[in-house]
């Protein structure tokens, strides 16, 4: 087992981040997928990641969400450690129960959508309220219609989601993440597997989510155009490390690396 | 040369619709055991723990690869010298509970795994329990696909009862067996037993595929 004895047991202060990597370590038999990872996102700060396929960018979402086991470092939410706990003034790897509280503050968003097709649209959203958080199935229902209205899909919701279109799942998929009240929210290339006429009702509703909600967002995305658009901070991706980051205006604008020129190119070339 | 006697049938149709029952009674009752325990069965091959994964496992297997018929002896006659004492029929009901709930384990687990793992990793984003994931998302979406197995298995079992005339529970067979001995006239009873059988496996393969359709609907899938 790794030595983890140097890193804080909490990070606290004012200006302490939501979110922190440290040294964060993803490997697949020789493959190293994420190279000792160090990467701060500050409490309500809207982070893009990009880069080639295989660069990591997914595992890093993954692994903030527990889907995925880390094999070095430490991961912290809100100034307390998530993917440790700590045991007679040590840091040791957590166990589910700590997962499980930690991971409340974490909602996320995936591709293929992934809602419940047993489910309607409204009942997806009030799952996990009233399964997991223990709310009255009254107040679930409130505050999912609610969150519905904002994405756009309160006249749909009673209809499961084979009958809906990708767009409108994955609006469905956001509110049914934000009805859990998470401080963080993930969104991993959420409009990958959509048509391109309707990725604009799945940005808009991010869109509307950067501007009038104070959540701490970290999003992998193909759309440039969207990242460059609505990010605080972009970070590029390449071979499990970030080549390079910054504003997205100096990033898009005047990339300094190589790798950074390269990868930007090759994708205006492909628009 | 074919001595076909209505009045025979007449005489003796009603033990043999009081067997039907009886038949009826043990195959639902088998079943209702297979069905909950293959759940668990199911269950525990995914457990985390590789102990109780792998002796399930074994488990199973040993039952599939012998025959119920020992099965349903080992229960009866063997039961006894460890002071379970069970009459013919908890005895039958329990070895065709047992039996089936194998075979039922195996549908299940086809059912379990063709939940794609979006959904499982879409409960762990909602912060729900493994129980939860199984009971709210998992199984919900296993059951669908299992159900023509389920049913299979339904027809199945309701075919094997018969082998409980061995520790004589009053069953079909059994009753037929009893008519046929004491009137020397086995045409009829066996007949009839053949008749009554067809007359409910058949409609049920419809019926189930209708309930299955019915299930889809219901969930939306």
């Amino acid at each position: 087992m790794e030595d983890i004895s140097g890193y804080p047991l909490e990070i606290s202060g004012a200006d302490a981040p939501m979110v922190s990597f440290r040294k964060v370590r993803k490997v697949y038999g020789p493959l190293v997928v994420l190279d000792d990872l160090d990467l701060d996102v500050a409490a309500g700060e809207m982070v893009s990641i990009i880069g080639p396929s295989g660069s990591g960018k997914t595992t890093v979402l993954r692994m903030l969400m527990t889907l995925e086991q880390i094999d070095g470092g430490v991961i912290y939410v809100d100034g307390s450690p998530l993917t440790h706990m700590a045991k007679n003034d040590k840091l040791v790897p957590a166990s589910q129960r700590h997962l499980r509280e930690r991971r409340a503050d974490i909602g996320m968003c995936f591709q293929h959508f992934n809602l419940f097709p047993h489910m309607t649209a409204l009942e997806n959203c009030m799952e996990g309220p009233v399964q997991v958080l223990g709310i009255s199935r009254k107040e679930a229902r409130e505050r999912s219609e609610e969150l519905l209205e904002l994405v756009g899909m309160i006249e749909k919701k009673d209809q499961h989601p084979s009958r809906l279109s990708g767009g409108q799942q994955q609006r469905v998929a956001i509110a049914r993440a934000l009805a859990m009240r998470p401080k963080v929210m993930l969104f991993d290339e959420v409009t990958s597997a959509l048509d391109p006429e309707v990725i604009g009702e799945v940005t808009n509703v991010i869109r509307k989510l950067v501007s009038e909600h104070n959540l701490t967002m970290l999003m992998v995305t193909h759309q440039m155009g969207f990242a460059r658009d609505i990010s605080d901070r972009v970070c590029f991706f390449y071979d499990g490390k970030i080549e390079e980051q910054g504003l997205p205006a100096e990033l898009f604008g005047n990339p300094q690396k190589a790798r950074t020129q390269q990868f930007l190119s090759a994708v205006k070339e492909a628009v | 040369m074919f001595d076909w006697q209505w009045e025979f049938v007449w005489e003796i149709l009603p033990r043999l619709v009081q067997a039907t029952g009886n038949t009826l009674i043990a195959a639902g009752a088998g079943y209702a055991i297979a069905l909950v325990l293959g759940l668990v069965l199911a269950l525990a091959q995914r457990s985390p723990s590789r102990v109780l994964t792998f002796l399930v496992r074994e488990f199973v297997e040993f039952i599939r690869s012998t025959p119920l018929l020992l099965q349903i002896f080992f229960v009866f006659y063997v039961g006894p010298q460890f002071g379970i004492r069970l009459s013919p029929w908890m005895s039958g009901m329990i070895a065709i509970g047992l039996h089936y709930s194998c075979y039922l384990s195996e549908v299940y687990r086809g059912g379990i795994e063709s939940v794609p793992r979006g959904q499982w990793e879409a409960a762990t984003a909602l912060n729900m329990s493994t129980m939860q994931t199984y009971r709210r998302i998992v199984i919900p979406q296993a059951i669908p696909p299992a159900l023509a197995g389920l049913g299979n298995y339904l027809v199945g079992i309701f075919k094997d009862t018969p082998m409980l005339s061995v520790i004589g529970v009053a069953e079909l067979i059994h009753t037929a067996n009893a008519i046929g001995s004491e009137n020397y006239r086995f045409l009829e009873p066996y007949t009839m037993v053949g008749l009554i059988f067809l007359a409910i496996s058949l409609p049920s393969a419809g019926l189930i595929r209708g309930f299955e359709g019915y299930v889809r609907r219901k969930l939306g899938m």
